[in-house]
């Protein structure tokens, strides 16, 4: 069997705008999912009965449903709602958003229960709002815990991201998968963008380990 | 005349006492913790608070700030009443300065930015002024050289000398300290019990829960004994080491100042 690997140089140029899509979706959905998790995890530790129900409810609905199928519900849904064809690439973005803050909001709901509460209680004796100790004194700390669990779940999304070629989506795999088709290059594509995976996550882990090593010492 | 009267009730309400408890109580589910404490500390005095572990103490002196919520009763400081919940907490907080047993600097910041952090983000007090007098006041503590380190970076007596300045850059009308000795190693009670009698020189309110007695016969102006969440209690130093009135108080004096072994 003779395996045709110059196809792949020759498509070079459309599988690295499928990679950037990933890159991009990835970066997109981490920032959102970090901030808007980080929200929901003050909503979740909120005294306010109703805040702290509305939090959970979203948290679980979330965590309890397939990736998969609130990929196709957003793509189906998207248009419904808004009546503007957006495609593929642009639902996903929202996708990925909305699902991930559910898993970002438990990763900082451990990280802000991380702090003693003589820290804020010491925030709060300097005359701190709610706001300005959250924003002061835990988050910085409450983050600087969860950051490895933060690039952990960073780089699962990342491989999560091929899921959107089930829409069409031209992601990395959306366009190794359209290339493999058009030229009947199935192996050499699949081959190389799992090494491709295979390389990012594993560094990213690698550096995951790293950063653990050194928090463990400034703790 | 409506003036002048007004003016009459000012004086006694903010200058007489600083802090005033009022019937106070307050109970952990079952636990009747606080008495029916009733206790000022005017402008200016250093009031040191003793008792047995288990007596209410550190409740007492975190429900002056309302770290700790009450059951019943009243507390005013500097004329607010802190129970009410019409007053905002936080400008009372902000005139209370509190130093904790286990120091609770902040540990992802530096000792400049531990002590400027709040006199900025709640004073609003521009950079420049703020880390200029958290440079003079890390000069009282003996800490000049430290401005620039992480509070790991420091030993337990010199974390509380910094969490003392912290308190004291946003220059509070009380200073409230909670057991700042009992975490530190023999060795550097010293130095932070000097920082605190300097500080009870210059004048500044203080309520101190403390277990050094030497501390208390030295610079309080009163010393409450407080047992089982009750004012036993109060007296002067002289008067409270002399001459205990409760068997109560005798028996802690007892055990505090005799050597154990």
């Amino acid at each position: 069997m003779d395996f045709d690997f110059a196809a792949v140089r020759n498509s070079a140029d459309y599988l690295w705008q499928g990679f950037q899509y990933s890159l991009s979706l990835t970066a997109f959905a981490t920032c959102f999912g970090i901030l808007f998790g980080t929200l929901l995890a003050m909503a979740r530790l909120s005294s306010i009965k109703s805040l702290n129900w509305a939090a959970s409810a979203y948290v679980n609905l979330f965590r309890s449903i397939p990736l998969l199928l609130v990929i196709f519900w957003f793509y189906i849904l998207v248009p419904l709602m808004t009546g503007v064809q957006v495609g593929a690439e642009k639902s996903a973005y929202l996708t990925f958003a909305i699902f991930e803050a559910a898993y970002f909001c438990e990763i900082m709901r451990a990280g802000i229960q991380s702090i003693s509460k003589g820290q804020v209680a010491a925030g709060y004796a300097m005359g701190f709002t709610y706001g300005q100790n959250m924003r002061y004194v835990i988050l910085p700390q409450a983050f600087r815990n969860v950051v490895p669990l933060l690039l952990t779940q960073t780089i699962i999304l990342f491989q999560d991201t091929s899921l959107v070629y089930v829409v069409g989506a031209t992601d990395l795999l959306g366009a190794a998968s359209k290339v493999a088709n058009r030229d009947n290059t199935p192996i050499e594509m699949y081959v190389s963008v799992a090494i491709i995976y295979l390389v990012i996550s594993f560094t990213l882990s690698r550096l995951v380990k790293q950063l653990h090593a050194k928090i463990a010492v400034i703790r | 005349m409506v003036l002048h009267r007004y003016t009459l009730f000012d004086t006694t309400e903010s200058t007489m006492s600083i802090i005033r408890f009022n019937a106070v109580n307050k109970w952990f589910k079952d636990l009747h913790v606080l008495k029916d404490v009733n206790l000022s500390v005017a402008e200016g005095e250093v009031v040191v608070i003793c008792g047995p572990s288990g007596s209410g103490k550190s409740t007492l002196i975190r429900t002056v700030n309302q770290l700790e919520t009450i059951g019943s009763g009243e507390i005013w400081v500097n004329g607010q009443n802190v129970i009410d919940p019409k007053t905002d907490i936080n400008t009372v907080r902000a005139d209370v300065g509190f130093v904790f047993q286990h120091f609770n600097l902040y540990p992802h910041l530096t000792v400049l930015d531990n002590i400027t952090l709040a006199p900025i983000q709640v004073r609003k007090q521009p950079r420049v002024e703020a880390e200029a007098l958290a440079e003079t006041l890390l000069a009282k503590v003996g800490l000049a050289n430290k401005r620039d380190v992480f509070p790991s970076q420091l030993s337990g007596g010199q974390q509380q000398r910094v969490a003392i300045a912290r308190g004291l850059a946003m220059q509070p009308k009380v200073m409230l300290f909670d057991e700042p000795t009992s975490a530190l190693d023999p060795e550097m009670i010293g130095e932070v019990l000097k920082v605190m009698k300097d500080l009870a020189h210059t004048g500044i309110t203080m309520m101190c829960v403390t277990h050094e007695m030497g501390f208390a016969r030295e610079v309080a102006d009163r010393v409450v004994f407080l047992d089982q969440g009750e004012v036993v209690e109060m007296a002067t130093p002289a008067e409270f080491f002399s001459a205990p009135k409760s068997e109560r108080a005798k028996q802690f004096l007892q055990q505090v100042l005799s050597p154990m072994h």
